[in-house]
């Protein structure tokens, strides 16, 4: 998937009115809606992965392990035709597939189930590392993690042992809304440049910045692109 | 005799070079021992260090590819530390892997508490889809470590430096409860893997009937029903296991939801017993066994 035939401007009205469609409001607080710009700049531009591909072995992966409030990863999904518009109203009922937390085995196109903070970058490692195992050295593997879900210490296991490895096919977007609890000395940057990550900050408002941070190369190392948006409680 | 442990190394050496769909995944544990397949596959034989939670989500990430993966460590950090990875990043994400375990339950009593891990399959009964291997002999280990390898399911294969004197084939060929020795009115005694020679031992000129398997979950069912059979009176049935005592009682009382019985699970205490020393000793202090099994399994039996 590499165009798009919206604007920008015409995408995120659309996306906001698929995501009407689920929460019946028309405006969303910041927190909903933090990785909409990251979510849609990654699906437009930079994944090779379209309904059509959503099995095929060469896609690129995309992991939400932030499965907290995926209404814009649902609305990314619909825009993009992995799953119907018509599924969006039923958002969290019985009956539908879309929960507050995906669950991969009932929604075409997502990769994991999620909602359980600090299980997706273990899940990337592997994958990362099966595709390598069968040769498959085109795809890549993108995981979105919260700031705050960086404190599990599954995500300073992967992060330190895809660092140590060099383990360039994996791709970490961190979208920083501040919700974390206790600062980072140093900040979130600093903790995967010293792992031996490539680390990309960037305003996640700003399409073309958060474009050329996820096409940045980053030869022998795994990638973060840390998008920084509103503070979660501002 | 190599150990389970040390087939296991062997075998799946061997199963890496002949099958590229598997893959090993450690956590430092038996590195040294897999150093030649590390060597060999840097690709599919993956050593992610001391992180137990990274050590299982990594295995799923490489099933969720196509892979087989073989994943290892001591079972109390394989199983009980990383539990909601081995919930959530294989159950819920409906991946398989081959979960193989050393350790067990006392394997290395001077190590103490923190090296073992009687509640493994206690804690894997809570979770829907696993098959559990407890195989009794080497040569029972491999087998099964070979089927699973080429299966796509989830296996949990216990691997314990107890071991009984011989392998049976039904065992390795995966088959539920088989009866090693039949009785007539006396209890059905179910031996799991490498208790067996101690349960032999403890009913030899017993009115009982001994069952084995080295296979456990899926929990046969269907093979305890036949073999209580219908003598007209209520069953006893004893469950031996080299685990926390009563893990499979509620499966058993399951199994014969319709049939009056009484069930005597035998076991690993768990009371933690803070003691060191060697595994024959921690065997005893758990009343597992020949003598103290034959005390139980007689005090439990009604004459017949």
């Amino acid at each position: 998937m590499t165009t798009t035939e919206l604007t920008p401007a015409a995408a995120r009205r659309d996306l906001r009115r698929l995501m009407a469609l689920m929460t019946g409001a028309e405006k969303h607080g910041p927190a909903a809606t933090s990785t909409l710009d990251a979510l849609w700049v990654l699906y437009d531009r930079v994944l090779r992965v379209t309904p059509e591909t959503a099995e095929a072995p060469g896609r690129d992966r995309f992991l939400l392990s932030k499965g907290h409030g995926p209404m814009a990863y649902y609305a990314v999904l619909a825009a993009k035709g992995f799953v119907p518009e018509e599924w969006l109203p039923g958002f969290g009922s019985y009956a539908s597939p879309l929960g507050h937390h995906p669950d991969r085995t009932l929604v075409p196109g997502v990769e994991i189930g999620s909602g359980s903070l600090g299980h997706g970058l273990p899940l990337a490692v592997g994958t990362a590392l099966g595709l390598r195992a069968q040769g498959l050295t085109d795809p890549r593997v993108w995981v979105l993690v919260g700031d705050a879900e960086l404190d599990e210490g599954s995500n300073h296991e992967a992060i330190a042992f895809a660092g140590g490895t060099g383990l360039d096919t994996l791709h970490v977007l961190v979208v920083d809304n501040s919700s974390a609890s206790h600062a980072r000395p140093g900040g979130i940057a600093a903790r995967f440049e010293a792992a031996g990550w490539s680390v990309e900050t960037v305003d996640g408002r700003d399409h073309a910045a958060l474009h050329a941070a996820y096409t940045a190369p980053h030869p022998g190392r795994p990638l973060a692109v840390v998008a920084r948006v509103e503070p979660k409680n501002a | 005799m190599d150990t389970m442990r040390d087939r296991f190394i062997s075998t799946t050496t061997r199963l890496l070079d002949e099958d590229p769909r598997l893959a090993l995944v450690l956590a430092e544990i038996s590195r040294d021992g897999f150093a030649p397949a590390l060597e060999r596959h840097p690709d599919r034989a993956i050593n992610v260090g001391i992180r137990e939670q990274l050590l299982i989500g990594t295995g799923a990430g490489l099933a969720l590819t196509g892979i087989r993966p073989i994943v290892h460590t001591f079972s109390a950090f394989l199983v009980e530390r990383p539990f909601e990875q081995v919930k959530l990043d294989l159950g819920h994400q409906g991946a398989g892997a081959v979960l193989v375990g050393a350790g067990a339950s006392y394997d290395w009593p001077a190590g103490g508490f923190t090296h073992m891990a009687p509640g493994d399959v206690a804690l894997l009964d809570t979770l829907d889809g696993w098959t559990v291997h407890v195989p009794g002999h080497p040569d029972e280990a491999e087998a099964l470590l070979r089927s699973a390898s080429a299966g796509d399911d989830r296996v949990y294969l216990r691997l314990s430096l107890q071991s009984n004197a011989a392998a049976r084939p039904s065992a390795a060929a995966g088959a539920g409860f088989t009866t090693v020795r039949e009785g007539a009115r006396g209890p059905v005694v179910v031996a799991v893997g490498p208790v067996l020679d101690d349960v032999l031992a403890a009913t030899e000129g017993l009115d009982a009937t001994v069952l084995y398997a080295a296979t456990v979950r899926p929990f046969d069912a269907r093979g305890l029903r036949a073999a209580v059979g219908d003598g007209g009176r209520a069953a006893d049935v004893v469950l031996v296991e080299p685990y926390l005592a009563g893990t499979s009682t509620a499966a058993a009382n399951d199994a014969l939801s319709d049939v009056p019985h009484r069930v005597l699970g035998l076991g690993v205490a768990r009371r933690e017993l803070r003691r060191y020393g060697r595994m024959e000793e921690h065997i005893a202090a758990h009343g597992l066994d020949a003598r103290s099994l034959r005390s139980s399994i007689t005090a439990f039996a009604r004459p017949s």
